[in-house]
């Protein structure tokens, strides 16, 4: 068990210090959901007009609504971001070091899993305490009872970016996965607006918005923010993170990998 | 026992056949030159040696323990320095090497016994603690020697290890291989340079997906120089 260990805490703590080196990465992903809480928000507050829907028990402001939505931003972005260092790691060949390990294969792509995940996470605690600085706040055990729920929304989007990471090439096709998987994901959700207000506008949309992985994390994230539990939104929740791990772990395999470069 | 064992393996991109039924053994602490133009299929041969590809035509053994078998067993056997660097920059040799003794699962006093060990053999004892990205080319390559051997494998394959390196750094780096096999460690170094071949080493010539020539390189060159038999058994002219 020991080697597994000690594998584990090396990777993550490269993750660690990879991400501190990078410290407008850092900036970059509080700055952002920042713009849309203090700006965005301010701005639509009296645009969206918000009823009482779960996990709320009174009305809330609109900046109050997209924290959890912001959450789920900062992981998705992150998820993102570290897909882009597995395709830069790829390229510049230091990804090869990983994967000639004499570790199992999907023990190395889940430790990799595990330090994005956990950079996402202090993002997040780092975005609500700004959040809270400015007077946008959640009861005090949210912030418990939230970490379970970013583990798990930040273990799917993780495994998004390591599925992605898998088949990408180069990193010049990087700027698709904004167009293709970022902006659809997160504006075809729950983050920005409730999806009673989508339905409104459109069936189909409102239909998409409630497949979307993303949705689910939101709201996972959205009613443990509140110590309520979400059993639908963690079961999806799950079942993305399963099936992009299980289908990231296949893009990995070194049979696939020679079939793709068959080309 | 045999360090590395390659038997009938072949290897295609789409139509492009990169290696067609190779075969070879490698004895174990024998220096093994894969001598070969660019496009000869070496890159492809050690992408299949390290397990990055798998074919399911061919066997590959390391030190005794399948690839495909054992795969875990055998790359735990095997010490690999790539063609690109994969030093991270930002890191000090030391922590690359630390890095690297983790993804072996060695940690703590162990690790810093054997990665110091590693680092002596190689002269880079005293830059231990400089930034990789401080290095010269020369000692970059040693600093990925001295890694590949820090979990003392018994095979060590070296990917053009010499490429962008002035002569100096490449005699030595090839002085410092070739000492490894005194203590019997197995060595396949793929280069196109005739020049780090030596007579008393054991030589594979690759082309074209085929193996062209195998035995000690001064049987194979005879009386000619080994760049002209090179030149001559591949049909590019000088």
């Amino acid at each position: 068990m020991r080697p597994y260990l000690t594998s584990l805490w090396a990777i993550v703590a490269r993750e660690a210090l990879r991400f501190i080196h990078q410290r407008e990465r850092f900036i970059a992903a509080l700055v952002r959901p920042l713009i849309w809480l203090l700006v965005f928000a301010a701005g639509f507050r009296a645009a969206l007009g918000l009823s009482i829907i779960p996990p709320y028990q009174t009305y809330i402001t609109y900046e109050t609504y997209i924290v959890p939505g912001l959450c789920g931003m900062v992981l998705l972005f992150n998820g993102m971001q570290s897909s882009l260092s597995l395709v830069y790691d790829r390229e510049m060949g230091s990804m090869k070091l990983l994967l000639t390990s004499p570790m199992p294969r999907w023990w190395l792509l889940f430790c990799k899993l595990i330090g994005s995940t956990s950079i996402s996470i202090l993002q997040v605690y780092a975005f609500l305490a700004i959040a809270g600085a400015f007077g946008i706040t959640m009861p005090a055990i949210g912030y418990v009872t939230v970490l379970p729920a970013l583990i798990g929304a930040g273990v799917m989007l993780g495994a998004l970016g390591l599925l992605l990471s898998s088949f990408i090439k180069q990193l010049e096709n990087f700027a698709g996965v904004m167009n293709f998987v970022i902006f659809p994901m997160f504006f075809l959700s729950s983050a920005l607006y409730p999806l009673w207000k989508m339905a409104e506008s459109s069936e189909l949309l409102y239909a998409i918005c409630a497949l979307n992985p993303f949705t689910q994390a939101v709201e996972l994230i959205r009613f443990a923010l509140y110590g309520q539990f979400n059993g639908i939104a963690l079961f999806w929740t799950l079942i993305g993170a399963g099936t992009f791990t299980l289908l990231a772990l296949w893009g990995y395999n070194p049979a696939r990998t020679g079939l793709a470069k068959r080309g | 026992m045999k360090g590395i064992e390659v038997a009938q393996l072949s290897y295609s991109y789409g139509a492009k056949q990169a290696l067609d039924d190779v075969s070879f053994a490698v004895e174990a602490g024998q220096f093994c030159a894969l001598l070969g133009p660019n496009g000869a299929g070496k890159s492809t041969l050690f992408n299949l040696l390290t397990r990055l590809f798998t074919s399911p035509q061919g066997t590959i053994k390391i030190a005794g323990h399948s690839l495909n078998g054992s795969p875990r067993k055998a790359l735990a056997t095997l010490g690999i320095v790539f063609q690109q660097s994969t030093l991270d920059l930002d890191l000090s040799v030391h922590q690359n090497l630390k890095y690297f003794a983790a993804l072996h699962g060695i940690s703590g006093h162990k690790a810093n016994m054997q990665i110091e060990a590693s680092l002596e053999k190689l002269g880079m004892l005293e830059r231990a603690g400089e930034k990789a990205r401080l290095l010269n080319g020369g000692h970059r390559r040693r600093a990925e020697i001295a890694r590949a051997l820090i979990h003392n494998p018994s095979v060590l394959l070296l990917d053009e290890p010499t490429v962008g390196l002035d002569a100096a750094a490449r005699a030595s780096i090839t002085d410092h291989v070739h000492q490894l096999c005194d203590d019997g460690t197995t060595v396949l170094w793929a280069t196109h340079l005739t020049d780090e071949v030596r007579d008393e080493d054991r030589l594979i010539v690759l082309h074209q997906a085929h193996i062209l020539a195998d035995g000690l390189t001064k049987e194979i060159r005879g009386g000619s120089a080994l760049k002209d038999k090179f030149l001559n058994l591949t049909g590019a002219s000088a």
